[in-house]
């Protein structure tokens, strides 16, 4: 080939590309979607979905209501976790109030109570929680306990009780305990495959059902510089979508890149060709555009919410989900995030994840390829 | 003789671009009224908004004796339609399709299923009663689309390039079904560019850029343009044409 | 009018070569899945210990850590440094460590000290382990308490005794909170998605053309619809009672007539925003994207995964306009609670205006002519 042949080919390419974009940017609604969409998640993820469980509504039923009572039930309402919202006057009305969702939790005094604390004996307190979630029942019943905990601790210290042992607990990379520092990782996985996999397969598919796909195909580009050309604004894109993410988790989110922007990057770009894979693999299986999508939407968003550990660990699933796991391109590239990004540790302790990245990057460019040339056959 | 159809300078602009302009005429009860013009000229706009498919920007259009801009709900009672999109249901059998338009219609089911019968033993078409649309070769699925568009006995059937894409033996065929139709008082809205079929029509119009610039009988437009035949009529007219598709 | 466009629709969904499967094999493969997936139960908390004390007490304390069955013992290490090497390349989740000196200063001084340092990537995860730790720890110090001191005095130790209910769900099954949710996101999926490309696909194919032409209703149209879908709905939630029932063995405390009263609403509601959506869009892309997003958000901001009231308070609002959290209210209140339409009547009102003002929207962007 001589140069000016390849200078023809290369000016054809990049005419084709400008296409691409173009027609892209007609459809304002989707482009704004696509631009709005990281945006509109990592607001809700940073601020409105959160894991923690504060302002949990509480209500009271206290028949002592002396000095020690109103102390914890101070010291309650006091804390972010609680928020006071009934006081009740008899067991009687415990099932109503659940009942009609109207409170997470009821703490209820025994008699008497300062006068058993203090010299009696058996002061009780039950605390009943709401456990439709098992989880905020359990954190719930923490709070509480370790508040009454330390209410009682107060009056050992003043009392000098022997044998303490003081926990003094460090809370690593994420001492406020923000779930934002969990999600973040994971949204940028879940929008990177989507816009690199999904778009990429949708965009392809609709040309073979507008029957524009034959017409590129008889004409002189190379079928492989087509599927290139259709990929690159996908790829603009989500580098876009990258720093949009970055810029807000730093700047709204105040979640710090505590590693190297440049690992970040690397790790990132693999991912992306990851996606992009599958995305050209799904156009080659599907023949209309709604099977495209429900194609990606099904074996390729949903496990990345679910499976990822984005969302939930996945140590905690049954075993033959976690081997699943490990084929979700989307769960290594959340972890080499989580280290390098929220860690901050160097690129040798993401090893592990970039190789499988790259395995996996391997793999489907070779099956998608073969698979692309058998069609043109 | 009673009018069916009238404008009076109905105009439909998409921005600054102004589709039909300004055009005024009056159809009559039992014509076949035949609707010319290059592609692009604004007939398919000017038939949609006959069949309140589309609002006028501006002028007046009565249609079965009911405003189209006012009324366009009593209108689609009075009309049948036809698009140049062939647009049955393909995944539907003949028969259904029928007895869905029909039933919309407001017919009785016992009604649909005995006219349903003798339709499609007058098209011949009995054997295919059981098929689905998508499997009809074209010329098949035009005529069920028009016997479908007055299966309803409207006053008026609007046709948008009926006999597109079909050898001329069908369009024959088709011409016949017309015929019958305008027999038995439908009047007949059709737009074509075969200048052939223009000759069957009892009047014609010649749109040009959205305007009309001739409407008379086959016969005396010849006469008028000093032409053989309706194609060098309108070669005449649409040499005139500033703007055009092709 | 309306039987025969329903017949139409009905015949049309059972004659595409996809709908039908995906109706039986979607609930099914995501009722397996899901549940087993969303589980946020924290558990199996990995932990290295640094013992640098080597004494019979802290030995007692490790012991004690280990038995606990949120714990798993995995690791130990000589220094906190090399500890933190365990956390780095995720073998380890806590690190203990116990400091030298900690039998003796529990014995002189009465008071020791034990560090915990958790990785709160996981917020959830760091903050329940170390608050797990720090019981197992109090418990540890309260029994070396009793054992030392002989006479057990009610005047030296101020105690509480506090006794935990756990109510409507005593074995703390995260499985029966999420499977009735569960139900709600698949019934939204498949019942908000199909419409949202079905009204667009008919503008694609040009068959809308020939029905604009009729003088038929624009409610009517709406109405011909939405049925086939609140069908499938109901098709999709009874298949999902079985498979909660005779999988996860979860069934409703209260009455499943509730249940069906009330998705026949929310069907409704969710179905009519498809189809507003679809009258919208110009293409089934558009369509699919545009769903796609509100679906994201609605599902996120419905309390499925997380809980609405924690959520800060401009975010609550937001929420007041999301059709999903009624329903999941409704589905495990009546699931897990056993409350009856006397209990729901925010959620009755809530839902039913859903349902008019999508569904008159619906009916209002459907246009017959441009």
């Amino acid at each position: 080939m001589n140069l000016y042949q390849q200078f023809i080919r290369g000016s054809q390419f990049w005419a084709f590309v400008k296409k691409e974009f173009r027609h892209i940017m007609r459809d304002n609604r989707t482009v704004l979607i696509l631009l709005g969409m990281p945006i509109v998640e990592i607001i809700l993820f940073g601020f409105a979905i959160t894991t923690e469980v504060n302002n949990s509504k509480l209500a009271i039923l206290d028949p002592s209501n002396d000095k020690a009572t109103l102390h914890i039930v101070r010291e309650m309402e006091a804390s972010k976790y609680f928020n006071v919202v009934k006081i009740i006057h008899s067991t009687s009305e415990i099932a109503t109030v659940f009942n009609r969702g109207e409170v997470d939790m009821v703490i209820i005094f025994g008699n008497d109570f300062n006068e058993k604390l203090n010299h009696t004996g058996g002061a009780q307190i039950q605390l009943v929680a709401d456990a439709t979630n098992p989880n905020v029942a359990v954190t719930l019943n923490n709070y509480a306990s370790s508040i009454i905990l330390q209410y009682q601790m107060e009056l050992m210290m003043q009392q000098k009780v022997p044998y303490q042992i003081k926990p003094e607990i460090k809370l690593l990379y994420n001492p406020s305990m923000k779930s934002s520092f969990n999600f973040v990782p994971g949204v940028m996985g879940m929008i990177l495959m989507l816009i690199c996999a999904m778009m990429t397969s949708i965009s392809i598919v609709r040309e073979k059902e507008t029957g524009t796909m034959e017409v590129l195909l008889v004409s002189p580009m190379k079928p492989l510089n087509i599927i290139i050309a259709k990929a690159v604004p996908y790829l603009v894109l989500s580098f876009v979508n990258l720093v949009t993410i970055l810029l807000l988790s730093v700047f709204v989110l105040h979640v710090p890149v505590a590693g190297s922007i440049f690992s970040l990057t690397l790790v990132s770009i693999i991912f992306i060709l990851v996606s992009l894979c599958l995305g050209l693999l799904i156009s080659t299986i599907s023949d209309t555009q709604v099977a495209a999508m429900l194609i990606s939407g099904m074996a390729l968003m949903m496990p990345v919410m679910l499976l990822s550990g984005m969302m939930f660990p996945v140590e905690n699933m049954p075993k033959p989900l976690q081997v699943i796991s490990h084929l979700i391109p989307a769960k290594w590239y959340i972890m080499a995030v989580k280290k390098i990004m929220i860690e901050g540790l160097p690129l040798k302790y993401a090893l592990k994840e970039i190789g499988v990245l790259c395995l996996m990057a391997v793999v489907l460019i070779g099956i998608s390829l073969k698979k692309f040339k058998i069609r043109l056959e | 003789m009673k009018i069916v159809i009238q404008t009076d300078g109905l105009t439909k602009q998409f921005g600054n671009f102004t589709a039909v302009d300004n055009i005024s005429f009056k159809v009559q009860k039992g014509e076949i009224f035949g609707f010319l013009g290059a592609n692009g000229a604004g007939k398919t706009t000017a038939m949609r908004m006959l069949c309140g498919l589309s609002l006028p920007t501006s002028g007046k259009g009565m249609v079965a004796g009911y405003d189209i801009e006012q009324e366009p709900e009593k209108v689609k009672r009075s009309i049948g339609y036809m698009s140049q999109k062939f647009s049955l249901y393909e995944d539907l059998k003949v028969w259904e399709n029928i007895r869905l338009f029909a039933g919309i219609y407001g017919m009785k089911s016992k009604d649909i299923a005995l006219k349903t019968d003798a339709l499609l033993k007058q098209l011949g078409f009995e054997s295919e009663r059981d098929s689905y649309v998508k499997s009809l070769p074209l010329g098949w699925k035009q005529k069920l689309a028009f016997s479908v568009a007055i299966f309803h006995e409207p006053k008026i059937v609007f046709l948008d390039e009926p006999t597109g894409g079909v050898d001329p033996a069908t369009r024959r065929q088709f011409w016949e079904l017309i015929y019958e139709a305008a027999d038995r008082g439908i009047t007949v809205f059709v737009t074509t560019h075969y200048m052939d079929e223009a000759e069957y029509c009892d009047r014609v119009s010649i749109m040009v850029d959205g305007r009309i610039d001739a409407l008379d009988t086959p016969k005396s437009l010849k006469n008028q343009f000093n032409a053989n035949n309706m194609d060098e009529v309108f070669h005449q007219l649409a040499r005139k044409a500033q703007r055009s598709d092709n | 009018m309306l039987k025969f466009l329903l017949e139409k629709e009905f015949k049309q969904i059972l004659r595409d070569s996809f709908l039908p499967r995906m109706i039986f094999v979607f609930p099914v493969v995501m009722m397996l899945l899901l549940p087993n997936a969303a589980n946020m139960e924290v558990k199996d908390i990995n932990v290295c210990i640094v013992d640098n004390d080597h004494s019979p007490s802290s030995e007692r304390l490790i012991q004690k850590i280990g038995a606990s069955p949120y714990f798993h013992i995995t690791s130990t290490a000589p220094s906190y440094r090399q500890g933190m090497e365990n956390i780095e390349n995720e073998t380890a989740d806590v690190i203990v460590e116990i400091p030298v000196f900690f039998d003796k200063s529990l014995e002189k001084e009465s008071a020791a000290k034990v560090f915990i340092a958790s990785n709160a990537v996981n917020g959830t995860k760091g903050g329940l382990g170390s608050s797990y730790l720090s019981a197992v720890v109090a418990d540890f110090s309260s029994e070396i308490r009793a054992e030392r001191i002989q006479v057990v005095d009610h005047h030296s130790s101020p105690a509480i005794t506090t006794a935990t209910t756990y109510a409507f769900n005593q074995s703390l099954n995260f499985k029966r909170f999420m499977v009735p949710a569960i139900m709600v996101q698949l019934l939204t999926i498949l019942c908000g998605f199909l419409p949202a490309l079905n009204i667009v696909s008919e503008k694609e194919k040009g068959t809308i053309e020939q029905l604009n032409v009729t003088p038929i209703k624009k409610s009517t149209f709406i109405l011909a619809k939405l049925i086939p879908f609140w069908t499938i709905g109901f098709i999709v939630l009874s298949i999902c009672f079985l498979l909660g029932r005779y999988i996860y063995g979860i069934y409703p405390e209260g009455s499943l007539l509730t249940l069906y009263f009330f998705a026949g609403i929310f069907l409704l509601a969710i179905s009519g925003m498809g189809l507003l959506i679809s009258n919208s869009s110009s293409t089934l892309q558009q369509a699919m994207f545009v769903m796609f997003f509100f679906l994201v958000i609605l599902i996120l901001m419905s309390g499925l995964f997380t809980p609405v009231s924690s959520m800060p308070q401009w975010a609550q609002y937001i929420t007041i306009f999301n059709p999903l959290k009624y329903f999941i209210e409704v589905m495990r209140m009546v699931y897990l609670k056993g409350s009856t339409i006397k209990d729901l009547t925010t959620q009755l009102y809530a839902l039913l205006s859903f349902m008019i003002v999508l569904n008159g929207w619906a009916v209002m962007s459907y246009r017959k002519n441009s």
